[in-house]
């Protein structure tokens, strides 16, 4: 067994909170600089070049990619051969958040109730935090702080079982775009199909990880749905921010899972340009 | 590229064409869903609000805190369409001149806008460090206690914005 312990967790989860709020992935930067060389509309051009140097300034600065530095959501792989001591892993990352956004001054975004008083925590706990038991002797902790712009945006469809692959991309497409600027296009999209009604929502927001952006599927079909749900997308021209242009998505990712006979669950998960995650390893 | 050095003139709002690419400068305040729920429920009680909002600019945003020695955190717009059900109320009982945020307006601010003659700009969404450097200088106003969603000051420099919906109606959305 490997020992680890809560404060290495907590400290390693601080300054993951930083490096994910002010540093873009360069996969998904490399998608904005192909986009704006391939937009010929001027102002949207404009819009995915002020993208790209706003992720520049961000990093240098050490300011937020966006002010929204969102829920912080965790995907944590724990190996089997892991011990963790000194306290409880989930303990250790809320307290990791809580000291990462208010050391590195991250908005704190999450209030304590939703519905009466909706107070702000004021440290942005608490997180949403996912566990995944795996083999070995890593524990593997991925950040994807979520903004409320484009988790908004995100739906949910049980659709009828012999829709088939139509139904899949009418529904998909039919949520990016009647979403508009609101999400803040150019988007990833990530769209969890089959499972359950709440197993569809975790692939949604799992298949906005995959790295590289923009990469396929391993399987092909589902390699090839993306393409055409990515194309179809983009032939709408609704454009960056909504306001014209080739490039509403970036990249199409979808996970899929066997189903129930009568079912066939769709979730899409909307991320912005601003696609921030970050990942430790132990 | 049109430079307006705030506040707007009627003539300048009526000057502006959706699609126009401008730059601001002068004082604009921040509201966001909190702010403009209180601002509606004082306008509904009769009571006077704490922020004058005659030929001013609401800015839909909710800036992260500002690391010591700087200005303001990062500072783009949030979703406008969220403050749809408050903004008809804004704008007919403020005089309120403009409005910048993202994302497209409901039919009903639209013609709320017409009939006053007011302008929605567009800032980049998810660009929040680009734009806090044309920000020169922030203070709150009211409403402390709703954190960043409190009512502030900002003045900017060059603030760049796309005309989105014009006041005659004239939408990049559309």
């Amino acid at each position: 067994m490997k020992e680890i312990s809560c404060s290495v967790i907590k400290e390693g989860v601080k300054a993951l909170c930083a490096k994910a709020a002010f540093t873009l992935p360069g996969d998904v930067l490399l998608l904005l600089e192909r986009a704006e060389k391939k937009e010929t509309l001027s102002r949207a051009k404009n819009l995915l070049h002020v993208c790209i140097k706003n992720a520049e300034i961000a990093h240098s600065e050490k300011m937020p990619v966006c002010q929204d530095t969102g829920s912080a959501v965790f995907f944590v792989e724990a190996g089997n051969m892991v011990k963790i001591t000194g306290g409880l892993l989930t303990d250790a990352i809320q307290e990791g958040t809580r000291e990462g956004y208010t050391s590195h001054y991250l908005r704190s975004s999450v209030i304590n109730d939703p519905v009466f008083t909706r107070q702000n925590t004021k440290d942005n706990t608490p997180a949403v935090i996912h566990f995944f038991p795996v083999e070995g002797d890593t524990l593997k902790i991925i950040l994807a702080p979520k903004g409320g712009g484009s988790e908004n945006m995100s739906q949910i469809a049980m659709l009828s079982p012999t829709g088939g692959r139509e139904a899949v991309e009418d529904f998909v497409i039919h949520t990016v775009i009647s979403a508009g600027g609101n999400p803040c296009p150019p988007l990833i999209v990530g769209v969890g199909i089959g499972g359950t009604f709440e197993y569809a929502a975790l692939l949604a927001k799992k298949a906005l990880l995959r790295t590289p952006a923009g990469s396929p599927s391993p399987e092909s079909r589902y390699a090839g749905l993306e393409r055409t749900i990515l194309d179809r997308i983009n032939e709408r021209g609704s454009g960056p921010q909504g306001l014209g242009g080739r490039t509403t998505a970036l990249a199409v990712h979808i996970e899929y899972y066997p189903c129930h006979i009568a079912s066939l669950p769709v979730a899409v998960n909307m991320n912005c340009h601003a696609a921030r995650h970050a990942e430790l390893i132990l | 590229m049109m430079h307006f050095n705030l506040p707007f003139s009627k003539a300048d709002l009526c000057s502006l064409r959706a699609g126009d690419e401008v730059l601001i400068s002068g004082t604009v305040y921040t509201a966001r869903d909190q702010a403009h729920k209180r601002l509606c429920a004082a306008i509904d009680a009769g009571e006077p609000l704490k922020v004058d909002l005659r030929g001013a600019v609401l800015y839909y945003t909710g800036p992260s805190p500002a690391r010591p020695g700087r200005i303001c955190g990062s500072a783009g717009p949030t979703t406008s369409s969220r403050m749809d059900k408050f903004t008809p109320k804004l704008l007919r009982a403020t005089g309120l001149f403009a409005m910048i945020g993202k994302g497209s307006r409901n039919d009903e601010v639209i013609q709320a806008m017409r009939e006053t003659g007011s302008v929605y700009f567009a800032a980049a969404g998810g660009a929040g460090a680009y734009l806090a450097k044309c920000i020169t200088g922030v203070k709150i106003i009211c409403y402390e206690d709703l954190g960043t969603e409190a009512i502030r000051e900002l003045t900017v420099k060059d603030f760049p914005l796309i005309t989105a919906i014009d006041s005659y109606g004239g939408s990049l959305y559309s």
